[in-house]
């Protein structure tokens, strides 16, 4: 998987400088997105997803955020020591980047046109002019009707499902090779989720794009992604071809999702709950940070971390994997 | 858009007409009998009723009210005690001055606290940030004739970059419009720094660096514009700030508008001018404040007027 991988990050560790001390929000992760597939990267709210996802566009203001260690290799490339001017130039044009919050993420008072021709001039060096053609080829794509009136309007005269199609036509008008979604459907409702989706699919058949594609929601993960990386407090806990995965779980954590969900996990179903809370950061312990939830918890994975250990095609963290 | 210009424009004439009332009230509340400044120290009490009647102030309070918006309607400001003219025209000519000198003192105030603002702003925290916002608090808060005082010694004295005083070029506009709009650039400075700040905190600014834009355009091409909207907002009041410094600043530099006017006038307690210099003042206030509500919509197009 990794000799072709485009995105591999390896051992990745961010942190916060907060008002209480230093903590880490991600440990060790590490995963890689293969040119033209899509990996889904899952786990509950609050588990470091967007903070991965921002950190490999380095889009975290630093201070407060700080990678701690890891690589970010990109086309060659370590994104962790790239210096800015060079990052710059990775940002929308070769890896493009979708949020969760599609209402917000546009800028109420310039018209979309503009915003995504925008990209364009940071990157082709285009003046509006001649970037029309492109925004409107890209609105097209991303499957909005009546492309040259939209590029004159202003986004709060958008619903949030076009909006968030204009989020997608800027991160792909440059076509970059890797394009981060970071849950790009969760603030939409069921259906506009699942157009959403299929545009995602048609677009990486087209452009040949590799997705990171953040989510919580199972369903897609089975519909959407080749493989799949599990995270739990910060961590990756296991990792995989998503059938494999699916088919046969070996973290508990994996597990208890899958269990309260049926095998075809169909989409639109939000993470399942398994009792107990995630250990926020910082307050995360020596040893395995589901021990408090986990059904096949013993003495020593309260002691020792448990290291991402391949069992096959896949691999995961745990002392005590399920059969 | 119609509804709410001809509402403003109603609550705004309401607001005048309770200036109005008390511009009136102003009259019997300065402790100084304008009959005797007229008659003379020496004049008889005859003399006095004469004059007293041809004010009209010896008719009931409705009635002297009635008849001084009657004429207030008509652009009558009454006439001078002191100057034996007609208190409109008086104003009128110098009107001019001051416009220029608070236009000025706008460009100034805004030239000092934007690019401050935005600059520690981006600094936020750090050295710079510290540095320009201690200027600040130091414009802020350094009296306007004790900074006039001091700019006329060292450019005008010492330098010799400026004249002394007076009126006429753009070099004797410089000094005074600073000295007006200083303390004004340094709290414009404090709230584009908050603005900027609360600004660059939306998600379209992060949206703005994922395009790959680099810092400072991210901050004047996204930032700027959401930022400013408060502070335009304010560009408005300032015409009403002004009204006060402009009297202090006038004087000190010579600047030949109404709030050397305005001044006189206290001094030889000449009442219509007192009253006439109030009146026009509010009208601008209440028009800086109309202005500054109908500019938000045109740089903030969700800002709608209902
Ligand atoms: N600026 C910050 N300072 C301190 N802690 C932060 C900061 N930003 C994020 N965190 C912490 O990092 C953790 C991970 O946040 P993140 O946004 O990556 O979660 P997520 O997995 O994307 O969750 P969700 O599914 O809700 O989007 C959270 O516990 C959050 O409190
Ligand atoms: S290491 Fe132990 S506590 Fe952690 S998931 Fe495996 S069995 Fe459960
Ligand atoms: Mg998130």
């Amino acid at each position: 998987m990794s000799a072709e991988a485009l995105l591999s990050v390896e051992g990745l560790t961010v942190g916060f400088n907060t008002e209480e001390g230093p903590v880490r929000v991600v440990e060790d992760v590490s995963f890689s997105v293969v040119a033209g597939e899509t990996l889904g990267l899952v786990g509950e709210s609050g588990c470091g997803k967007s903070v991965t996802a921002q950190t490999i566009m380095r889009l975290l203001p630093s201070p407060p955020a700080r990678i701690d260690g890891g690589r970010i290799r990109f086309e060659g490339e370590d994104l962790v020591v790239l210096p800015e001017p060079r990052m710059r130039k990775v940002r929308g044009d070769r890896i493009g980047m979708v949020f969760q919050e599609p209402m917000t993420s546009l800028n109420p008072t310039q018209r979309i046109g503009r915003q995504i021709a925008e990209v364009l001039a940071l990157h082709r060096g285009m003046n509006y002019t001649q970037a029309k053609e492109s925004v409107i080829d890209a609105l097209r794509k991303v499957g909005i009707g009546n492309a040259e009136r939209r590029l004159d309007q202003y986004p709060h005269e958008l619903s949030g499902g076009l909006r968030q199609r204009v989020m997608i036509a800027m991160a792909i008008v440059c076509r970059p090779k890797l394009l981060i979604a970071d849950e790009p459907t969760t603030a939409l409702d069921v259906t506009i989720q699942a157009q959403i989706m299929e545009l995602l699919k048609a677009l990486q058949r087209e452009l040949g794009l590799a997705i990171l594609l953040i989510t919580h929601d199972l369903g897609m993960v089975a519909e959407m992604c080749r493989s799949l990386a599990v995270m739990y407090a910060g961590r990756i806990v296991e990792t995989g071809p998503a059938a494999t995965v699916f088919a046969r779980p070996r973290h508990p954590y994996t597990a208890g999702l899958l269990s309260s969900s049926p095998r075809q996990a169909r989409r639109g179903e939000r993470l399942p709950s398994i009792p107990g809370l995630v250990p926020p950061p910082g307050k995360r312990s020596t040893g395995c940070s589901f021990a408090d939830r986990c059904g096949r918890v013993t003495d020593r994975c309260r002691r020792e971390l448990p290291p991402l250990a391949s069992f096959g095609a896949g691999a995961a963290a745990c002392w005590n994997p399920v059969p | 858009m119609l509804a709410y210009l001809a509402r403003r424009l109603a609550a705004s004439l309401l607001i005048l007409l309770g200036i109005s009332v008390v511009t009136f009230g102003l009259t019997f509340m300065i402790p100084a009998d304008p009959v005797a400044m007229i008659a003379g120290r020496n004049s008889t009490a005859e003399v006095r009723a004469q004059i007293r009647h041809q004010l009209g102030l010896d008719r009931p309070l409705p009635a002297q009210y009635a008849s001084y918006l009657g004429r207030l309607v008509q652009g009558d400001l009454g006439r001078s005690y002191a100057r034996k003219s007609d208190v409109g025209p008086l104003i009128v000519s110098r009107l001019p001055p001051t416009l220029l000198l608070m236009l000025g003192a706008i460009v100034a105030e805004l030239l000092i606290g934007l690019p401050a603002g935005i600059y520690a702003a981006s600094r936020r925290g750090r050295t710079g940030d510290k540095v320009a916002m201690t200027l600040s608090f130091v414009s802020v808060s350094t009296p306007q004739f004790v900074l006039g005082l001091t700019l006329i010694y060292l450019f005008a004295y010492l330098l010799n970059w400026f004249p002394l005083g007076g009126y006429g070029s753009l070099s004797h506009l410089i000094l005074p419009a600073l000295t007006l709009g200083l303390a004004g650039g340094g709290w414009y400075s404090r709230m584009m720094r908050s603005s900027m700040i609360e600004v660059l905190r939306n998600d379209y600014i992060r949206t703005a660096r994922a395009k790959g834009m680099p810092e400072w355009r991210v901050i004047l091409g996204h930032g700027l514009r959401n930022a400013i909207v408060p502070i335009v907002a304010m560009v408005g009041l300032d015409v009403g700030i002004f009204m006060s410094g402009v009297v202090v600043v006038e004087n000190v530099y010579g600047w030949p508008g109404i709030g050397q006017l305005m001044w006189q006038a206290i001094q030889s307690l000449d009442i219509p001018i007192i009253m006439g210099v109030t009146t026009v003042a509010a009208c601008f206030i209440v028009l800086g404040n109309l202005v500054a509500d109908l500019a938000a919509p045109l740089i903030d197009p969700r800002i709608r007027l209902r």
